[in-house]
């Protein structure tokens, strides 16, 4: 069960079929299974990594720190609903130590995504302070290094 | 210079593998995918490569002891005890070699004398016979057989054995088949070897890679410990096939014989390597069972493709190879191989590579991406159903 689930966060374009196979297991089982997941909400959602840098479009990201004032009763939940609300907001966690919210942005360009810290983030009543850090360039995402591509460099052998 | 008449006799007929022309092809050939390598796709492992870099950089630039590190052969005795139930004193009954053909080399040179037969299960990995021919001793080949899942099986062996065998040569999990031997396949084995009083290579480098079981050792059986010597290596568990880094662990009046040969011939193994290995076999396990998971998975997935394709192809239980049959085609290894290549530019290993009885068979190694492997299959099913 674990393992369709390891199988699928390391490459969402598997079919129920495929993974039945390097399973050894029964593909209607492993489709129930899936759909279940599905329902369940463990299995959120599919997703491409894609390497943005070698198309024409350079969408910019960046991480926001963000200190907030948690709210009475609900804490830092009702703050972070209110944030992650905004389409440009990528991904938002709640954090140990300095600050209290990191946000992952999403823009089109730097100008833009600096405006919505100013002119929507910053302005809301229960954020004391925004730091907003740029990336530059992207190693590694989600576990894939992004601009290796795999060469078999075995060479020729007599076994 | 007339070279003919002057080289040694017993070199010259020796053959070249007859793995290595095909794949001088292969590397000149664009865009074609190969299944044919037999070395793992995987990088070593980080935490090893940066201890072989941390000796370098502390100056471990030294030759080690003939045998090998004291603390890597003591390591190995742990692993051996750990993994195959087997005791060894790592003063005097292991060996590093470089690489495990290196200790297999070493077994049969310690062991024939001129005329003496030495046992070869068929199909097997290339290296055997020719060790035993340039040791003075005739290689006789056992066929071994798909129905039995290419076992070695007792009447078999009872069959070849004659008052000059010497040895036996154990290849399992066996590469090229993915064969494996059960505990109670090896006591079949092992009450012939025990009456006839025959020893036995064990050439377990496969061990970490079998798929449902795990290995076992046939020097770990009764009356055997004494009569074995067991072959194994870092390079196909670790996928540390570069750093040219095995052993062999035998009683020591055999070790004796075989570390004299190692002492002239080799001196020692590379000391980079030894470090890397040290940490290999010491905090390896992990990676060892994640390689194995992945290979499993490549392995149902090619199994499965070729089944579906009318390749018939029993199912390996270790190593990392498939090998089906491609007799429905009605062509020979060879045939099936060059046409592969030629029209969809697919490299696998002839099955005639491994041994006559190869014949009917080609060895596809799964050491490769789940993706090479489906366009891989993809070719292949074109070529066998849409060529008749």
């Amino acid at each position: 069960m674990k393992k369709i689930l390891e199988l699928l966060e390391r490459d969402a374009s598997l079919s129920a079929e495929q993974i039945a196979v390097m399973l050894g297991r029964d593909p209607i089982a492993v489709a129930a299974q899936i759909k279940e997941f599905e329902e369940k909400n463990i299995i959120v959602g599919y997703k491409t990594i894609i390497n943005w840098e070698n198309t024409d479009a350079e969408p910019v990201s960046a991480i926001i720190e963000l200190k907030v004032t948690p709210q009475r009763s609900e804490g830092f939940d009702e703050v972070a609903k209110r944030i992650y609300q905004y389409e440009e907001v990528a991904s938002v966690y709640l954090m140990s130590g300095g600050y209290d919210l990191a946000l992952i942005i999403e823009g089109k360009t730097m100008k833009e995504v600096a405006l919505f810290v100013a002119e929507k983030l910053a302005p809301l009543e229960q954020v004391l302070s925004t730091a907003t850090h740029f990336v530059l360039k992207k190693y590694k995402v989600d576990g894939v290094i992004i601009n290796e591509k795999h060469q078999d460099t075995r060479e020729v052998m007599s076994l | 210079m007339n070279y003919e008449q002057l080289l040694s006799e017993k070199v010259k007929q020796i053959p070249p593998s007859g793995i290595r022309k095909f794949f001088d092809i292969v590397s000149e050939m664009k865009d074609a995918i190969s299944l044919g390598v037999g070395e793992p796709d995987f990088v070593t492992p980080w935490h090893i490569r940066d201890e072989a870099i941390y000796s370098l950089e502390r100056g471990r630039t030294y030759y080690t002891s003939n045998a090998g590190l004291m603390e890597l052969r003591t390591e190995l005795s742990r692993y051996m005890e750990r993994r195959v139930n087997l005791t060894y004193d790592p003063a005097k009954e292991i060996l590093v070699t470089v690489g495990g053909s290196e200790a297999i080399d070493l077994c049969i040179r310690a062991l024939v004398n001129p005329g003496d037969e030495v046992l070869v299960p068929e199909p097997s990995f290339v290296c055997y016979k020719p060790c035993a021919v340039l040791a003075g001793a005739t290689a006789v080949p056992i066929v071994t057989k798909n129905e039995d899942k290419f076992k070695l099986t007792k009447q078999a062996l009872l069959d070849a054995i004659t008052p000059k065998t010497k040895l036996l040569v154990l290849p399992y999990p066996n590469n090229p088949t993915g064969g494996i031997m059960t505990n109670e396949d090896l006591e079949e084995i092992a009450s012939v070897l025990r009456e006839k009083n025959i020893f036995v290579l064990s050439d377990e480098i496969y061990g970490e890679l079998t798929y449902g079981r795990e290995h076992v050792s046939i020097a770990s059986l009764p009356g055997m410990w004494e009569r074995t010597i067991v072959v194994n290596g870092f390079s196909k568990s670790y996928a540390m096939t570069g750093w040219r880094l095995g052993w062999a662990a035998a009683p020591k009046e055999i070790m004796e014989q075989m570390m004299k040969i190692h002492q002239y011939a080799i001196m020692c193994a590379p000391t980079a390597s030894q470090y890397a290995a040290v940490e290999a076999v010491k905090n390896g396990d992990n990676d060892i069972a994640r390689m194995r998971e992945e290979y499993n998975y490549r392995r149902r997935v090619i199994v499965d493709g070729f089944n579906k394709m009318g390749l018939s192809c029993f199912e390996p239980e270790g190593a990392f190879y498939v090998f089906p049959s491609v007799q429905s085609t009605g062509l020979t290894s060879n045939d099936f191989a060059e046409k592969l290549l030629m029209q969809e530019k697919i490299a696998v290993v002839p099955g005639t590579a491994f041994g006559d009885s190869g014949e009917g068979f080609i060895r596809c190694s799964y050491a490769y991406s789940i993706a090479n492997i489906n366009a891989a299959l993809e070719r292949i099913d074109r070529f066998v159903n849409g060529r008749s």
